[in-house]
């Protein structure tokens, strides 16, 4: 083999060793012998397949495990971008890392009581825990107006406070759209009524059409709106077209994604199953009770 | 002999521009064209990542092709190509992570683009690694260019902006430009394509396929009813 001395004298040292080596010895022979065969043999057929899978497999997990630690940070940086942004924290060259630990604090509540709940919070994974039977409610059918079948019994939740002031409830919320399920964060103030921010983090709608659930000038339409009404109920939601600010309920109005329907539909779906008791409300209680 | 390997190189490379495009000419991997060119910086990513498959691919093909036993032929192809897609997302996925995340599942769908498949079946079987390389790298830019091309008219017709930067401004920013919504659904890639294979089949002529029939004229006395 014309190949062998190339690399030999690459790694001259290495393949002294190898030579040396019973196993490799064996291992050459066989090679030579297999190239040898009539690319038709059966044994021929095996070898390649065995041998082009192990190298394969080698070289995806050598890729998967080498950038692992490089993708989880991207996942987590992301994340914490996503929260900021909602918090209205996120300004031009805010060091990620830093404005997160100083002024963001995360929670795990427990969704049915209000409750917080003790656990590791950096380690806990909301979106993990809803396909888990062990950590999640199952959703009837008439619950289940957001579409998406089951939730987690603990949620995550993010406060932004100053000294001991809340300033922002930050919760997470999901719904199904038109192609995808929209995972997105609802920043409230301290009241528990008024909304400051909504972000869809992680979306699958038509871009241009529903996909401008992401776009910041309709986002900011949502600063200042109520979620609920007098009479406790959630009146939040999309309208088909353009809100008229001074008509009465403008403030539980928000303006419908021209051309897109059913993410609309989609979104005032999420807000209300999120806001209502099966939802977040009755943490929004302890928390406006608590002051 | 260098000069004409030159030439010969020159040509594996160049050709699969116009000449040979793998879109316009071979009609191969017009499904992610139409998926993924709603926006310049997705499909500037994804002609990237489609170029460097195909050329790895491509050239490591060709180094065991006279070891490829025929039976198992397309099977070794499609594992190496699944391979190298796979090794292709974790990078984009640690390095670029936002726009892998826009282009979700259309990398992983690189395996079945045709193109990656026809050049290994048609080229590398057939030649040696370094030649399949090249070959691997023209397609892959013929194939990056009418992205590219696609991907400027529908960002710039469908959202007013180029690579994210505006444009035109949209009437609901307070500007004059009301944009196409058609030009944001993949159909729209459709059209923009047929209208690329026109032009280039009225540039050169020697294109066109020969018609597989010739329309005739009906006279009207039997015309109508089958």
């Amino acid at each position: 083999m014309p190949n062998e001395n190339k690399i030999c004298k690459f790694m001259g040292p290495l393949c002294e060793k190898l030579d040396n080596c019973e196993h490799y010895q064996k291992f050459a022979k066989y090679r030579d012998k297999v190239l040898a065969l009539s690319n038709d043999s059966l044994e021929k057929t095996i070898a390649v397949a065995l041998s082009l899978c192990f190298v394969c497999a080698i070289l995806v997990s050598l890729a998967a495990v080498a950038l692992r630690p490089l993708q989880i940070e991207n996942k987590a940086m992301d994340m914490k971008k996503n929260i900021l942004d909602v918090a209205g924290l996120l300004q031009e060259g805010t060091d990620i890392h830093t404005a997160f630990a100083e002024q963001i604090e995360a929670k795990l509540v427990d969704v049915a009581t209000g409750d917080y709940v003790d656990g590791d919070i950096e380690a806990y994974d909301q979106r993990k825990a809803a396909k888990d039977p062990a950590q999640n409610v199952v959703l009837s059918r008439a619950q289940d107006i957001a579409s998406i079948k089951k939730r987690a019994k603990i949620a995550k939740v993010y406060l932004v406070k100053d000294s001991e002031t809340i300033k922002s409830i930050i919760l997470p919320v999901h719904g199904y759209g038109l192609w995808s399920t929209m995972y997105g964060f609802l920043a409230l103030d301290a009241d528990g009524q008024t909304v400051q921010s909504i972000n869809f983090y992680d979306q699958g709608e038509t871009p241009g059409l529903g996909a401008e659930i992401v776009n910041p000038n309709w986002r900011a339409l949502w600063k200042g709106k109520k979620v609920y009404s007098e009479d406790g109920t959630v009146a939040l939601g999309l309208i088909k077209g353009l809100v008229d600010n001074s008509k009465a309920g403008s403030e539980f109005q928000v303006d419908g994604l021209a051309g897109a329907t059913l993410t609309s539909v989609g979104v005032t779906n999420l807000v209300k199953f999120w806001m209502s008791q099966e939802g977040f409300s009755a943490y929004l209680d302890k928390v406006k009770t608590k002051g | 002999m260098s000069a004409v390997m030159n030439n010969e190189t020159k040509k594996t490379l160049i050709d699969p521009l116009v000449n040979n495009n793998p879109i316009t000419l071979q009609v191969l991997g017009i499904c992610s064209a139409l998926a993924v060119t709603s926006q310049m910086s997705t499909s500037l990513i994804m002609a990237v990542a489609l170029t460097a498959v195909t050329a790895c691919s491509s050239a490591a093909i060709s180094s065991i092709r006279n070891h490829i036993p025929g039976s198992i032929r397309i099977i070794v192809q499609m594992t190496i190509i699944a391979s190298l897609v796979i090794v292709v997302d974790q990078v984009l996925k640690a390095f670029v992570y936002d726009i892998s995340k826009q282009l979700s599942v259309f990398v992983g769908l690189i395996i079945t683009n045709c193109i990656v498949m026809g050049r290994a079946e048609a080229y590398a079987m057939k030649n040696s690694p370094m030649a399949s390389f090249i070959d691997g790298i023209g397609n892959g830019l013929g194939y990056s260019l009418i992205l590219v091309i696609v991907a400027f008219f529908r960002e710039l017709f469908g959202s007013g902006k180029l690579l994210g930067i505006d444009v035109f401004t949209l009437t609901k920013d307070g500007g004059w430009y009301d944009p196409n919504g058609l030009m944001l659904l993949p159909p729209s890639a459709f059209f923009i394509i047929g209208i690329i294979i026109w032009v280039f089949r009225q540039w050169k002529p020697e294109q066109n396929e020969a018609a597989d029939f010739k329309i005739m004229a009906i006279s009207h006395g039997e015309g109508g009813h089958h």
